[in-house]
């Protein structure tokens, strides 16, 4: 029995181990390393010679919330999180109803076809989306043209360079949690619907009073994860405007790669990071609160 | 049965001891092999120099490399071609991770965060072999942003530095038959353009997201940019402000739209349509305007060196007489004949000193075959080779006299111009600055800031970022 528990633990550990240790080395001993930057000036002179290097305690954090330009950024986030979340949650919940309704013909197309844009390289999108933007022979001003709609210059236009940017990492994402959406939906017992329909429920209640309860598990992971990859958005700005016209894209991680990798500030960039963290954390743990309220 | 457990956990432990020497046999029987292999590569092979360039220089050097390697056979050069902009970055990157290229190309205005990285060395000791008239051959104002703490760091690849394009129809349209040589004049020929024929026109383009035109009038009007061995923002002093205020004016008398270069769709064609007649920009424009403008334009534009600020006596005339008379010879010509005479209130006339230049890794274990890389390059026929192969300006004189630049229409003003060139203060902060001055600098010219708070708001960020150069003066150490 002993031998048996023994021999358990040790094939555990064998599986563990790597992955552990790749972990320690690559995630926790970084994550660490930032931690610690983040209390000291570390820079380009420090890079060149150590001695050079101050501790400066949280200077860099208070720094940073003197800066208007966190502020702006920080705006920019949420702004992103908050519009671009819900809306990407809503389409893919939206488009996997499409998807898996038994009317649909094709299924495995559209799914398909959906989850194309995950699975594609946002640089090869983003140049795509460029012509799409663009304001004089763009198809999107052609399209709005045609309903009397004067041209956008959808990038260049700091009130409409969000929204663009939103619009297009909708499109790129909505596909992944249409998918998990998907195996929620299919798990869902028929018979629940059948007990619907002959004591009288129509299309909607049968939602309201079926799919989206027994979707919560699911919503709640989409929601989650959403929330948090919407926060570390990156790739779009970066790629489509470079934070710009007049900061008006500028993202917190955008913000933080500027500070570390162009300026080299990267003690102040590690503070940035770990303001993200928790601003991140904050939001999950609001997230699960409000969703463990909500069934009782 | 926990102490048991823990027995057998140790028990455990040393046999996953046992595994240790298996895996260090591993470990150095991969290492001796790829010992081995290096040696052997060392045996046959020639040396082999690692240089890194950037965008379409990385591209179009190689074309100069066979020659390279028929003179120097013991020599072999491998080029890596860099995007600009991720070249910063890059480099920095390689340096942090010790995977320096032996010689590699970087933009004239990071040298001293090279130099402050301790990541090049200085080539003195290897200049002395070369004839002092080699080395006054370069640009005075090219070279200067090379050297720092009195030792010369890299030697300019090529040069780039900014002046007026513009249409020469608009302005004899205007009365005037020749650029402006003074601020005044160069007023009075914006406002006559103006007025040309109503509708939607401008004199002048000068995106508003841009540090370099601010700082060229500073530079003209004498402004030291920053105060006490670059310790300091020195934007608040009369010098910098009057150039502030004087740039300010293009835009609010209406002079120059307020946009941003993304905001011009397409430069070419509005330039060749008059709504704006002059343009100030660099090198790289001179093949882009032969190419883009329609066959119309061609022979009605030009390029001309930068007008410069003239002593206060001189400036009192009233700037709203004719433009004819404004374009009087004789201030024209004395204006010009001043240049260089190194009086402090007749900088006229100056613009910066841009370019790229080529550097030696300091850790590099290549450096001899690397250097004669960079001594091949900077030889005046393969500048002028290269300026074939790219329309990179060369960085010594004499590739000037190559009858492909000796005749060329638009180089001329180049050539006078880079006679009259003043680098940015050198300093690692200096690019971080310039994106403060060209922040604020947009926030005065939409209004969205008056002017004297916004060189506040400039010296106050300044002074933050120069916070860790006073430290190390401070302590003595060198930044």
């Amino acid at each position: 029995m002993t031998y048996r528990l023994h021999s358990l633990t040790l094939s555990a550990w064998a599986f563990l181990v790597p992955a552990l240790l790749l972990m320690a080395v690559f995630f926790f001993l970084p994550i660490l390393a930032a931690f610690l930057l983040s209390f000291t000036d570390f820079d380009i002179y420090a890079l060149g010679d150590l001695n050079r290097l101050r501790f400066v305690g949280f200077s860099n954090y208070l720094q940073l919330l003197q800066s208007p330009l966190f502020w702006t950024a920080l705006g920019n986030t949420f702004y992103f999180v908050i519009v671009g979340g819900p809306l990407s949650v809503a389409i893919s919940l939206g488009a996997a109803l499409l998807v898996n309704a038994p009317l649909t013909r094709f299924p495995g197309f559209f799914r398909t076809a959906f989850f194309l844009p995950v699975v594609t390289t946002l640089v090869a999108v983003a140049v795509v989306w460029r012509y799409l933007y663009h304001p004089r022979y763009g198809l999107l001003n052609y399209g709005l043209s045609l309903i009397g709609v004067a041209p956008i210059d959808w990038l260049g236009d700091p009130d409409w360079a969000m929204p663009a940017i939103i619009l297009m990492a909708v499109w790129k994402n909505f596909g992944f949690n249409m998918i998990i959406f998907i195996a929620g939906l299919q798990n869902i017992p028929m018979q629940l619907y059948e007990a619907a329909r002959i004591d009288g429920a129509g299309a909607w209640r049968q939602f309201r009073y079926i799919t989206l309860p027994l979707l919560g598990p699911t919503f709640l992971f989409v929601a989650l994860m959403t929330m948090i990859g919407y926060f570390q958005v990156f790739a779009e700005p970066y790629v489509m405007t470079q934070g710009g016209p007049a900061n008006r894209t500028l993202s917190i991680v955008l913000l933080m790669y500027e500070e570390g990798f162009r300026w080299w500030n990267m003690g102040y960039a590690s503070a940035a990071a770990f303001m993200l963290f928790v601003l991140m954390l904050a939001g999950t743990m609001l997230q699960l609160k409000l969703q463990r309220r909500e069934p009782s | 049965m926990d102490f048991k457990v823990f027995t057998q956990n140790r028990a455990d432990y040393r046999y996953t001891m046992h595994m240790f020497p298996m895996l260090r046999l591993f470990l150095s029987s991969t290492l001796l092999i790829l010992w081995l292999t290096g040696c052997n590569s060392a045996i046959d092979r020639p040396v082999v120099v690692e240089f890194w360039a950037m965008g379409q220089e990385g591209e179009q050097v190689k074309a100069l490399l066979p020659e390279f390697e028929r003179r120097y056979p013991g020599i072999r050069v491998q080029v890596q071609q860099i995007p600009w902009s991720a070249a910063h970055e890059k480099l920095l990157t390689a340096y942090a991770g010790d995977a320096m290229p032996d010689l590699f190309q970087l933009g004239n205005t990071w040298i001293p965060e090279f130099v402050a990285l301790r990541a090049i060395e200085p080539l003195d000791e290897r200049l002395k072999t070369w004839p002092s008239a080699a080395i006054s051959d370069y640009f005075t104002g090219i070279l200067a942003t090379n050297q720092l703490d009195h030792q010369t760091w890299a030697l300019p690849w090529y040069v780039d530095t900014r002046l007026f394009f513009y249409r020469t129809d608009l302005l004899a349209a205007a009365g005037f038959a020749e650029p402006p040589a003074t601020w005044d004049g160069w007023l009075q020929i914006m406002s006559r353009i103006k007025t040309l024929d109503g509708a939607q026109r401008y004199a002048i383009l000068l995106p508003v997201n841009e540090w370099q035109l601010p700082v060229i009038l500073a530079l003209q009007r004498g402004a030291a940019l920053l105060r006490d061995q670059n310790q300091y923002g020195n934007f608040q002093h009369p010098h910098f402000r009057e150039a502030f205020l004087f740039y300010l004016s293009l835009f609010k008398e209406g002079l120059a739209p307020p946009v941003s270069n993304s905001q011009m769709i397409n430069l070419y064609q509005e330039f060749a349509n008059g709504t704006f007649a002059v343009y100030v920009s660099g090198p790289w424009n001179i093949g882009e305007f032969e190419r883009r403008l329609p066959a119309a334009m061609k022979g009605k534009w030009m390029t001309a060196a930068l007008p410069g600020w003239v002593v206060p006596s001189t400036r009192s005339s009233p700037p709203s007489q004719g433009g004819r008379d404004s374009a009087n010879p004789v201030s024209l010509s004395l204006a010009r004949e001043d240049w260089g005479k190194g009086d402090e209130g007749l900088a006229a006339g100056v613009s910066l000193a841009g370019g790229a230049s080529l550097a030696l890794s300091r850790t590099s274990p290549r450096q001899d075959a690397a250097w004669k890389l960079l001594e091949y390059l900077a030889q005046p026929e393969q500048q002028a080779q290269f300026y074939r192969l790219t329309g990179d300006l060369p960085a010594r004189q004499a590739a000037w006299n190559d009858p492909v630049l000796a005749n060329h229409r638009y180089a001329e003003a180049f050539r006078q111009q880079l006679q009259h060139v003043q680098a940015t203060p050198p300093i690692p902060e200096w690019e971080r600055i310039a994106n403060r001055i060209a922040y604020y600098t947009e926030l005065a010219v939409r209004q969205e800031m008056q002017a004297d708070e916004a060189l506040v708001a400039l010296d106050r960020d300044v002074d933050r970022i120069l916070e860790k150069r006073r430290w190390l003066l401070e302590q003595g150490l060198t930044p």
